[in-house]
């Protein structure tokens, strides 16, 4: 299976890491990732507060491109994800919108048609691929790793997602791949997203809710499922500690950095050695992770 | 006699253009009428993960907007602490689109220039939109760079321990890459531009015009 591969700009600046880990896990099942050819920016949550029919023509161009090449978008993302999926929303609903929209690319040769659906990749693992033959592909498990889900805002709101799909169904990928789901009921509170960088102290207290309460909660590792998640949950973890005098030194790996593992694939691959807090095997001293050797 | 009679109040005309200005943006965001729906529940401030940060919270931005004091909401931090998490959208009774409705108050903020003092977040959001139009795509080393030198240089010392070890680990790349089409993409946003005229804050100047929920709209 094959599907239109939307980065955004992090993944191709601060979060390759997430995207090498993206490519190996989508080969490995056999998926096929195409890279949207000369994707722009969707504007992010940003744009749309200094011009909202610009941001729209921005996010539209791209879904228009994508058009042309007809397949499902992937946006790792979740702010592309929900940008773009605004952005088909609204001009699905309001035909002055789009037209006014369409006569702006016409300018550039681009037609809007609307056509293809735009996805999260866990969504895409979840309905093409699924936990059984997840499961059937695990080659080493994580046994013994509390791991927490963290989804952040923007994946299932303000839109809900794709039909069937729910943030307990996206919980399902953690057992499959061994390891224990704790339950977090911080799972989509806001990390801070640009706040983190623009007014530090509110951004800093937003991350320190959710990884103290993690930590509470007994989690060894802290899963992520959008780029500027991880990078806020990770970056901070330092300065934090400091401030707040709690130790809340966690791995956050991307979704499919921790999926990879399960599966075998090799750190480089995976982008391991890029991330700020390393993720070892002995992670966690609960199960048999630590004295299980990994295979060669 | 006058008994039962009401005199007409009015605005400050220059408190009546911004509310005009607003509502021409909240217009932009389909199903932006409802936040006359307004219940005054406090379910948007509830649910906000960073009100406890903001001088005016949504709630009362909301009863301010009503009770015609749009400038006041304009040159509150709130507009921008609010991190676009979309909590206060979810769970709003009346559906409001209260995250649109304060993205089209960051518009009209920028439009006519009002802004908290000492407290320049809206740069990012410019600096942002300049990157995008050159080079079609955003570049974080360059968006944080001039978003620092233009606010305070200095505090790019407290982000250097930050930057380095992203840099340890090629996290980092250094120069921005343009998108093939970025002309076309120029092109396509000049035609969607919007003009942005510079505004003197004027004195207030009675006009006719009514008053209370009326007058505000």
């Amino acid at each position: 299976m094959a599907y239109t591969y939307f980065p955004g700009c992090c993944m191709h600046g601060f979060a390759r890491h997430c995207q090498d880990s993206l490519y190996a896990v989508f080969n490995a099942l056999g998926l096929e990732l195409r890279e949207l050819p000369d994707w722009n920016c969707c504007g992010a949550t940003t744009y749309s507060s200094v011009d909202e029919h610009q941001a729209f023509v921005l996010a539209a161009r791209d879904l228009a491109l994508a058009d042309q090449v007809g397949l499902e978008v992937v946006a790792p993302c979740t702010a592309c994800y929900m940008v773009l999926k605004k952005t088909k929303d609204f001009l699905g609903r309001y035909a002055e919108l789009r037209a006014l929209i369409d006569r702006t690319l016409a300018s550039g040769g681009l037609h809007y048609e609307g056509r293809v659906e735009i996805r999260h990749p866990l969504e895409i693992l979840l309905r093409d691929v699924g936990v059984k033959a997840l499961k059937a592909k695990v080659k080493r498990p994580l046994r013994g790793w509390n791991v927490v889900p963290y989804y952040g805002c923007l994946i299932a709101r303000p839109y809900a997602l794709s039909e069937g799909m729910s943030l307990e169904a996206f919980d399902h990928f953690i057992p499959v791949l061994g390891a224990n789901l704790v339950d977090f009921e911080l799972r989509d509170r806001c990390c801070g997203g640009s706040v983190t960088g623009t007014i530090e102290e509110v951004g800093h207290r937003l991350v320190y809710i959710l990884l103290h309460q993690a930590k509470r909660n007994n989690a060894d590792v802290m899963v992520t499922i959008c780029p500027l998640c991880q990078l806020n949950l990770e970056a901070h973890q330092g300065k934090i500690k400091r401030q707040y005098g709690d130790d809340v030194t966690i791995p956050v790996p991307y979704f499919t950095q921790l999926i990879g593992m399960a599966l075998g694939l090799s750190d480089q691959a995976l982008g391991l050695n890029k991330l700020l807090v390393p993720i070892r095997w002995d992670v966690s001293t609960r199960g048999l992770g630590a004295r299980e050797p990994a295979p060669a | 006699m006058n008994e039962g009679v009401r005199i007409p109040g009015s605005l400050p005309a220059s408190e009546q253009a911004l509310r005009r200005r607003f509502l021409e943006e909240a217009n932009l965001v389909p199903g932006g009428e409802r936040i006359s729906l307004c219940l005054q529940c406090g379910t948007c401030t509830g649910s906000c993960p960073v009100s406890y940060a903001m001088d005016i919270s949504p709630r009362m931005l909301i009863a301010l907007f009503r009770a015609g004091h749009i400038e006041e909401i304009l040159r509150s931090r709130t507009i921008w602490i609010c991190a676009s998490c979309y909590m206060c959208t979810t769970r709003c009774p009346q559906a409001i689109k209260i995250t649109e409705l304060l993205y089209a108050l960051k518009r009209t903020a920028m439009d006519a220039k009002l802004y908290p003092d000492r407290f320049p977040v809206y740069v990012l959001s410019r600096t942002f939109v300049r990157l995008v139009n050159r080079y079609g795509r955003s570049h974080e080393l360059l968006l944080l760079l001039i978003y620092y030198l233009r606010r305070n240089p200095l505090e790019l010392l407290r982000l250097m321990p930050l930057g380095l070890s992203l840099w340890r680990k090629g996290r980092i790349s250094l120069f921005p890459s343009k998108i093939k089409g970025v002309r076309a993409i120029r092109d396509i946003l000049r035609g969607a531009e919007a003009l942005e005229l510079p505004r003197e804050k004027e004195a207030a100047q009675y006009v006719e015009g009514v008053v209370g929920y009326r007058a505000v709209g």
